[in-house]
């Protein structure tokens, strides 16, 4: 369970508060206007923003003093989520362990996570040798092998065609859901939000609400949300 | 860092000797000043139609006239200075041209002299570090421009000089600081004085090391004053690799615009080149007269090189992971290091501990690095500010950090960056004296000091083929290093 | 690296023994200890009498001879320092690092020399050099009054402009300031070492550039080139003596002074005139190549190192106010 107790955020002038309760193993997306501060909230719960006060607990524990290679989070970012100078396989074996010569076992581990996400045999290709969504895949190969309980998504798949972001979202519910892990997802596609998260956090107004039923919220949007959904 | 080049003082400081400033060297200080300021403007104005040119022209032989324009800025200052003689000098090509015309000659020497060759060391600096300003304005924001039919001076060219010409002048400034040859020949007399002339005085005739010291300080502070104002005036990343390409625009298709570059870049490659290659003419004649000694020199040259080149990449990366304005400052001073006052320095230092000739060639590698630091640091920092943005919150959110991330993430990705660095440093230490000739006993000497000792000794022919293979050598390790670094640089 | 580290220490700590042969250590400039220079054949000729190992530690010129050796001060691993010029000889007494000779040798110099401390090993007189059909003044006033054009050296940073300052000095006395501001307008360019203004000279930029009297006889026999002219002065031509001397801390007196006296023997001055290009302080037995006798100045104009010591701050002040105008 993820809980962000009386958690204050600041980034220049900009605030954001948010207490609140995910459950484990929920999928929750995170709507809210551009620039209302989804990005920023997931930033604080990676660890890669400090907070002003408050604190975010994993399942009972502080995060707080963990770095984020530290904390039990997995994230995709919006781009750049592999590194363009290695192999499709040196970038998901780097889920396992921060070298660039994986173990045979780890070898083994991270191959199955490629064929797992439809990569099978294009475990050699580097980045720029792999179209949008097979780049996709393999980042969704990487977060299967560091078995994180809780991960984090930041429009992750907002370049690709609406079919393979379908079909992606699809995938990322297939692993992810197998694995029982705790999903946060930012998005702007309420469909998005319906195929995939059962509840939604609305950021918006310098606060980050609890997270309410998918479909009650998107039947009868808060006029913040509504707004931006138009 | 700045403790080598600072710290290199305190033996000095300590010495007996008079010190204090006299009326003469208040008059060389403003000398220096005003000669360094219109060298650095003069050469900075210049670069500008020069690099524009060179950033939206694709041509044949582009990128080999980039590497060949920067050849100036490696070659040892006598060299530059005999070649552009044969040039500019009275019994050079310019007047033996308007001798024919019946006009009368122009004379080289004097202040107009000083900042024309500061120009012709500096141009090709110059030019590289603006060019680099106009190709990392995104292909996208000329798209943009010319979409919305703006104007491409006001909205992107204005703003990108902005940031990066301070850094320019400033970088150029601190260069001239410390010349003394160059304003020494070509300034006509004792009124174009620099202070490093007076520090080599102080060394040299009256063992007055703590004021060399002194007048050494003053050249750090006004070294650092310049470094501290252009961080202040600029942001963003200055120096990098890949100067290959051109970017597409759309703005400059008129017949006016390219006979205006085609005019920059030719007047800019007949000014840069033809000392050259009068330089590489009068080289091939010597070649025959080389002396044995040579090959050893070459040895010791390129090892010099190397040796410069792992220390400089070395501390120019620590520096730019320590990062700040601090590092800025500390990487920059060493521009205006006095060679003498640096050797003299680690002289005291280390003489009590080893034996100077055991020393002569890490010393000199380490002198040639310290030189060669600031312009390693401008090319790396921005390239790892670019790495650490795009990459460095993967590599956090999956615990790649420390020494780690060094090996899987940054330095496979700083390569194009880190072997540029390497080949300017390379060639750099090639040409450059430095402190060998403190240090080298017999038998030890790199080829910047045979060609020394050859002139030394009326034998200017050899000398001349010397100095060819010094500027060969150079040019070839730029490129190997500059190449290195770009191969296989695959997904980027 | 370990066994290079280790050699490099090794080396750093020899001692003044290598294989049981004792080690004569001379501090000489440069171009001295070249290959081209007297260096190796006067190392081989030494050690072929001595059953000692000389080495050579090099440094740029006379002047950082002397500057490398106040600087390690009583330190120095240096026996013998070779190659001071004279007008530095005063300076170079008053560190006291040097130990008095205590010899008394035939000299072929144009001068008495009486210093106690250092022996000369060759000499030479500046001289204005130029061209043959080239403008031939025959004093520096004259010079002045012609349109030749000159390139010099500078003072502050090198022997030949130190020794020009004092030859006007010695020429002129009072007048010299009004010799220097008739011939400002005839002086190109200051250089900062004779290097730069040779090569000027050689490349056309100046008619006549200040070197040595055994310039042109450098053209001749080197490059059987006769076309360049040492200009013989009217007011005489300055002196120029190169010294050795004993380092005092030497911890090897003896071959010390062997060396000094071997200096003044046929194998080391017979190296001089075509190594060193300067007259060997001992005229060898075969006498002296061609184009060394042809140019002999009538009057040798030179300042005992006292009174060139003390005139070098004032005569480069009164220089430097004439032409900084």
């Amino acid at each position: 369970m993820l809980r962000l107790d009386r958690l204050e955020l600041q980034v220049g002038a900009f605030r954001l508060s948010a207490d609140l309760e995910v459950p484990g193993g929920a999928s929750v997306a995170v709507m809210g206007p551009s620039g209302g501060g989804k990005s920023t909230l997931l930033s604080a719960i990676a660890g890669f923003l400090a907070p002003v006060s408050g604190r975010v607990l994993w399942d009972g524990r502080d995060l707080g003093p963990l770095s984020p290679g530290q904390r039990p989070v997995g994230v995709l970012f919006q781009d750049n989520n592999l590194f363009p100078h290695l192999t499709a396989l040196q970038n998901v074996a780097l889920g396992l362990r921060p070298s660039l010569r994986p173990r045979p076992e780890e070898r083994a581990r991270a191959e199955a996570a490629l064929a797992r996400v439809g990569l099978g045999g294009l475990g050699d290709r580097r980045p720029a040798q792999l179209s949008g969504g097979q780049q996709g895949r393999a980042a969704l190969a990487r977060l299967l092998v560091q078995d994180r309980p809780l991960v984090l998504m930041d429009e992750p798949f907002a370049a690709l065609g609406p079919a393979l972001k379908a079909e992606m979202l699809t995938l990322t519910r297939e692993v992810l859901g197998a694995r029982g892990a705790t999903l946060l997802m930012v998005t702007h596609d309420p469909e998005d939000a319906r195929a995939i998260a059962e509840s939604v956090i609305v950021v918006a107004e310098g606060r980050a609400a609890p997270p309410v039923p998918t479909e009650a919220l998107l039947a009868d949007p808060p006029p913040a949300l509504r707004a931006y959904l138009g | 860092m700045a403790g080598l080049c600072l710290g290199t003082l305190a033996p000095l400081l300590g010495r007996a000797g008079g010190g204090g400033l006299g009326p003469a060297d208040w008059a060389a200080l403003r000398f220096t000043l005003v000669q360094a300021a219109l060298s650095a403007g003069a050469s900075v104005v210049l670069a500008v139609p020069v690099a524009r040119a060179l950033a939206r022209r694709r041509f044949p032989g582009r990128s080999a006239l980039v590497t060949l324009l920067g050849a100036p800025f490696i070659l040892p200052v006598i060299v530059a200075v005999l070649g552009l003689l044969a040039v500019f000098g009275r019994g050079g090509l310019l007047n033996d041209g308007l001798r024919a015309l019946g006009w009368p000659p122009v004379s080289i020497y004097g202040l107009q002299g000083v900042v024309l060759a500061h120009v012709f060391l500096n141009l090709p600096l110059a030019t590289r570090l603006i060019l680099q300003g106009w190709l990392d304005i995104p292909a996208e924001r000329f798209r943009l421009a010319a979409t919305l039919n703006a104007p491409v001076w006001a909205v992107l060219e204005r703003p990108m000089l902005r940031q990066v010409v301070p850094g320019a002048v400033a970088a150029i400034f601190a260069l001239c600081l410390t010349s003394f040859s160059v304003a020494l020949i070509l300034g006509g007399g004792p009124a174009a004085t620099t202070v490093e002339l007076a520090i080599y005085q102080a060394i040299r005739f009256e063992a007055d090391f703590a004021g060399a010291a002194q007048l050494a300080l003053l050249q750090y502070a006004l070294c650092g004053g310049a470094a501290l104002l252009a961080v202040a005036l600029t942001r963003g990343p200055v120096l990098g690799a890949g100067l290959g390409r051109a970017v597409e625009r759309w703005d400059a298709g008129g017949l006016g615009a390219r006979v205006a570059d085609a005019l920059w870049i030719g007047a800019a490659a007949l000014f840069l080149l033809l000392p050259l290659g009068l330089i590489v003419l009068r080289g091939i004649g010597g070649l025959d007269d080389l002396p044995g000694e040579a090959w050893g020199a070459t040895g010791r040259s390129l090892l010099v090189a190397l040796g410069a080149t792992a220390l400089s990449v070395g501390l120019a990366l620590a520096l730019a992971l320590r990062g700040g304005a601090l590092a800025q400052v500390a990487g920059a001073l060493p521009l205006a290091a006095s060679s003498l006052v640096l050797g003299t320095g680690l002289l005291l230092v280390l003489r009590p501990f080893v034996g100077l000739g055991a020393v002569a060639l890490p010393v000199t590698a380490l002198a040639d690095a310290l030189m060669a630091l600031p312009f390693a640091l401008r090319s790396l920092a921005p390239a790892l500010a670019e790495v650490e943005a795009r990459h460095g919150r993967l590599a956090e959110s999956l615990g790649i950090v420390g020494v780690a991330r060094l090996g899987i993430v940054v330095l496979p990705l700083l390569r194009p960056a880190l072997g540029f660095a390497g080949g300017l440093a390379a060639a750099l230490s090639m040409g450059n004296l430095g402190v060998i000739a403190l240090f080298a006993g017999q038998g030890q000497g790199t080829l910047p000091l045979l060609m020394a000792q050859l002139m030394g000794a009326y034998r200017m022919e050899a000398a001349a083929g010397v100095g060819l293979v010094i500027l060969l050598l150079a040019l070839g390790l730029f490129w190997a290093f500059d190449r290195g670094g770009r191969l296989d640089a695959a997904a980027r | 690296m370990r066994p290079t580290l280790a050699a490099l220490l090794a080396l750093a700590a020899a001692p003044a023994f290598a294989e049981g042969k004792p080690v004569l250590t001379v501090l000489a400039y440069d171009s001295f200890t070249a290959e081209w220079g007297p260096g190796p054949a006067v190392e081989a000729a030494f050690e072929a009498e001595c059953g000692c190992d000389l080495r050579f530690v090099t440094a740029g010129d006379g002047a950082a001879l002397l500057a490398r050796l106040q600087l390690e001060g009583e330190t120095t691993d240096a026996d013998v320092v070779l190659g001071l010029d004279s007008n530095l000889v005063a300076a170079a007494k008053a560190t006291g690092l040097f130990a008095p000779h205590g010899a008394a040798p035939k000299l072929d110099l144009p001068v008495e020399w009486t210093d106690d401390t250092f022996l000369p090993f060759d000499w030479g007189w500046f001289s204005v050099v130029g061209k043959a059909g080239g403008p031939m003044p025959t004093s520096f006033r004259e010079l002045a009054d012609s349109d030749a054009t000159l390139v010099i050296e500078d003072p502050r940073s090198s022997t030949p402009g130190l020794g020009l300052v004092l030859w006007i000095e010695a020429a002129y006395g009072e007048e010299a300031p009004a010799v220097w501001a008739a011939l400002r307008d005839n002086i190109v360019t200051v250089t900062p070492g004779w290097t730069e203004a040779y090569n000027l000279f050689l490349e056309g930029e100046a008619d006549l550039v200040l070197s040595y009297t055994t310039s042109p006889a450098y053209h001749l026999i080197a490059e059987q080139d006769p076309g360049y002219v040492a200009l013989p002065f009217e007011e005489g031509h300055y002196l120029q003596v190169e010294v050795a001397g004993k380092v005092a801390s030497t911890d090897q007196p003896e071959l010390a002074d062997r060396f000094l006296a071997f200096m003044l023997t046929e194998g080391f001055q017979g190296t001089i005139a075509t190594g060193n290009w300067m007259y060997p302080a001992v005229t060898p037995a075969a006498g002296l190549p061609d184009g060394f006798e042809s140019v002999r100045p009538e009057t040798t104009l030179y300042l005992a190192p006292e009174e060139a010591e003390a005139l070098r701050g004032p005569a480069i002040e009164r220089w430097r106010t004439a032409l900084a105008q």
